[in-house]
């Protein structure tokens, strides 16, 4: 039986999600001869319907469904409804991710062994290492068509890169390109090249990004394998007497409550909305929620330590002109203590545009010292800092059940405080971000608070010890065999990256290990 | 429209106070009015008087000497719409304009609008920026005054580049000066 599968198939593998985690999983499987089913609570939009608009895009994009937050970061008090910048569509964050795709450094696969017992930070140690994943790195880039890995030449350099790299060589680093994009630089696997278009975060119109609405799903489907039901909103996940999960609880598009049985679930919600749903899944047999035996479902909530820099100088950039996100000096990435902190951050260049930079250059702030650095808008260059930061228990995404969604369900809060290491690193970064600018004449830096977050990760870690995560070093749930997680919330810890490519080789492993599995029918 | 004047007319403490921020904008009956720039605003659910502060407080708070009234205006203008189906929405605006005109008159003897230097309306300003009727003001004018195409050119910005093709062969490597 091929595609659209019956509600009471109980063969099925239903993947909650369909960004780079669930997206990718769920076509691998069905490439694999594997039976799928993707819910997806968010459309399903052709990339010619994409907006080069930010608000606009924003409205078309965005998961703006209900949140709250809490803690002492600034999004909270800025915008206290909006934790995650991050997308409600089929696809999911893989739309609006610039395709910076790097891998983690081996000694990030070893925080704890690495940086020791640091006060406040629950470090762990992955349960893989960079050896085991390097080979789906490998896979994931090519299919992904990394640049600078297959033999495919680097992105060529926009403004924004021009003025970043000559700023970065004249401080003295080294490791300074357009980096490893997974946007064509050459047409590839049938989708053409960067037209430096410059609204990478508003979905793609040329096809050059990769993401998992175009790049994989499509090839899932073709195999007759693949069901993807968008606008399917996941309320609850429920098991047997034994403890397995069976079926998915969803509202349809037309507000119908529907039921959908599995013989394997795989959670890709991204780390908030996944945590969630295995909390709002609570039941007798699982009191505190599905998966939590070790308590840590929801905890370790990490975001990646972020800022920007933005400089103004005396003649035009127009740094808004072609793609947001190809630039990048790696030589902070490293762990250097001397520095003042454990772990690294990379600086890649980053574009916003006029809408977006009102709200996000120093969200508040108003009267000549905020409209004096707008009116420096076409003269601005931009970077973004991305580092490690430190997994705290206490940064956690809880139910918050004062408030309800649509559906009546208690909404994610979103609860962060910044580590001491964290606030050590962005002040280093901001430091060193505005030596770069200020080296090729910039006259005005200015030091940007982190957005809402784009990187949520952490809060269904993978463990090797089942009292210290939720998942195995196979996203396997360590207390229900046929659960898995397949985002980013599955990791141990962040690393200095940005995650997708690390997202996207752990769910081509995930695919094998789960067909494998099946093949044996241990699940 | 040249002929319309503000019928009270300047008071001698507003002239002593110099020219008032409000400048080319007036108000005549229900609306107001900006000659120089050839536009006038009715409203009904508002005062005029306070849909001409609003728009000179929207100047204060993001203040660009090259962009003209009409656009703080057009940024300015939901309010009456908004105003007209929300009554606590109105009374959190024409309560929030007589706190400012209050405020002014006890620190320089005239309306807000009729204070004559930015600094000083701005001092005014820093004392209800806590308050709900400012976020609420500054909080839709971020989204309402950038998010206007028409004054995107003033800051440079081009906007969307799909349907131009890009800017593959437009410039996206120009830059010369370094």
């Amino acid at each position: 039986m091929s595609a659209p599968f019956d509600l009471n198939d109980d063969s099925v593998v239903v993947v909650v999600g369909s960004g780079a985690g669930g997206g990718t999983l769920g076509t691998e499987l069905a490439l694999k001869g594997i039976k799928v089913v993707i819910l997806e609570a968010g459309q399903r939009h052709n990339m010619e319907d994409f907006v080069n608009n930010e608000w606009e895009s924003f409205s078309q994009l965005a998961w703006t469904d209900m949140r709250t937050t809490s803690g002492s970061w600034r999004v909270h008090k800025n915008f206290p409804n909006l934790p995650a910048w991050i997308v409600k569509a089929v696809g999911g964050s893989s739309v609006h991710w610039a395709g910076a795709s790097l891998r983690l450094q081996e000694h990030e696969f070893k925080t704890r062994t690495t940086y020791g017992d640091l006060d406040g930070a629950n470090l762990l140690d992955w349960p893989i290492t960079l050896a085991e994943l390097e080979p789906w790195y490998a896979k994931a880039e090519d299919r992904m068509g990394v640049t600078r890995t297959n033999g495919i030449p680097g992105l060529p350099g926009n403004n924004n890169f021009k003025v970043f790299e000559a700023g970065a060589k004249k401080v003295g680093y080294k490791e300074v390109s357009t980096g490893r994009m997974a946007i064509n630089s050459e047409p590839r696997a049938d989708r053409g090249s960067c037209q430096q278009i410059g609204f990478c975060f508003q979905g793609c119109k040329s096809g050059a990004k990769w993401s998992t609405l175009i790049a994989e799903i499509p090839r899932g489907e073709a195999t007759g394998n693949l069901e993807v039901r968008p606008q399917s909103m996941v309320q609850k996940i429920e098991h047997d007497a034994s403890g397995k999960v069976t079926a998915v609880v969803y509202v349809d598009k037309d507000g119908k409550t529907q039921r959908q049985k599995a013989r394997i679930v795989a959670v890709a919600g991204n780390s908030i909305e996944s945590p969630r749903l295995l909390l709002n899944s609570a039941s007798n047999m699982f009191p505190d929620g599905l998966a939590n035996s070790s308590g840590q479902v929801g905890r370790n909530y990490m975001r990646h330590m972020t800022g920007s820099v933005y400089a103004i100088f005396e003649k035009p950039v127009h740094m808004y002109r072609g793609t947001t996100m190809a630039g990048i000096v790696r030589d902070e990435a490293v762990n250097d203590t001397k520095r003042g902190f454990a772990g690294g951050y990379e600086m890649e260049t980053l574009s916003i545009g006029v809408p977006f930079m009102a709200a996000f250059l120093d969200p508040g702030g108003w009267g000549r010292p905020f409209a004096s650095a707008m009116d420096g808008y076409v003269n601005m260059a931009g970077l973004w800092i991305v580092g490690e930061d430190m997994p705290q228990e206490t940064n956690r995404v809880t139910l918050n059940t004062d408030v309800k969604d649509q559906y009546g369900l208690p909404v994610a809060n979103v609860h962060f405080d910044d580590h001491p290491n964290d606030v050590a690193m962005r002040n280093h970064a901001y430091a060193q971000g505005a030596a770069i600018y200020d080296s090729v004449g910039a006259t005005r830096t200015l030091p940007t608070p982190p957005y809402p977050s784009t990187h949520n990760l952490g809060t269904n870690r993978m463990s090797a010890k089942a009292r210290d995560g939720v998942v195995n070093k196979h996203g396997q749930s360590h207390d229900i065999p046929n659960l898995f997680i397949a985002d980013g919330s599955q990791f141990t810890t962040g690393g200095a990256e940005n995650p997708t490519l690390t997202i996207v080789a752990l769910a081509l492993r995930q695919a094998d290990f789960i067909a494998g599995e099946m093949t044996r029918k241990t699940i | 429209m040249a002929t319309l004047i503000d019928r009270r007319g300047p008071s001698r403490r507003a002239v002593l106070a110099g020219i008032g921020a409000a400048g080319a904008l007036m108000v005549s009956g229900a609306a107001v009015l900006n000659p120089r720039e050839a536009w006038g605003m009715e409203v009904s659910a508002l005062k005029p008087e306070t849909m001409r502060t609003l728009i000179v407080m929207a100047r204060d708070v993001y203040p660009h000497d090259r962009i003209p009234d009409r656009y703080y205006a057009i940024a300015m203008k939901p309010y009456e719409a908004d105003a007209a189906k929300d009554p606590a929405l109105k009374a959190l605006v024409e309560d929030g304009v007589i706190t400012l005109d209050t405020l002014s008159k006890a620190k320089y003897g005239v309306a807000y609008a009729d204070v004559g230097w930015e600094d000083q309306r701005v001092a005014v300003l820093r004392e209800i920026e806590d308050s709900a009727f400012f976020q609420k003001v500054r909080g839709g004018l971020v989204v309402g005054l950038y998010n206007q195409e028409e004054v995107w050119p003033i800051f440079g910005y081009e906007g969307a580049s799909a349907d131009k093709g890009g800017y593959i062969d437009r410039g996206f490597n120009d830059i010369a000066w370094l």
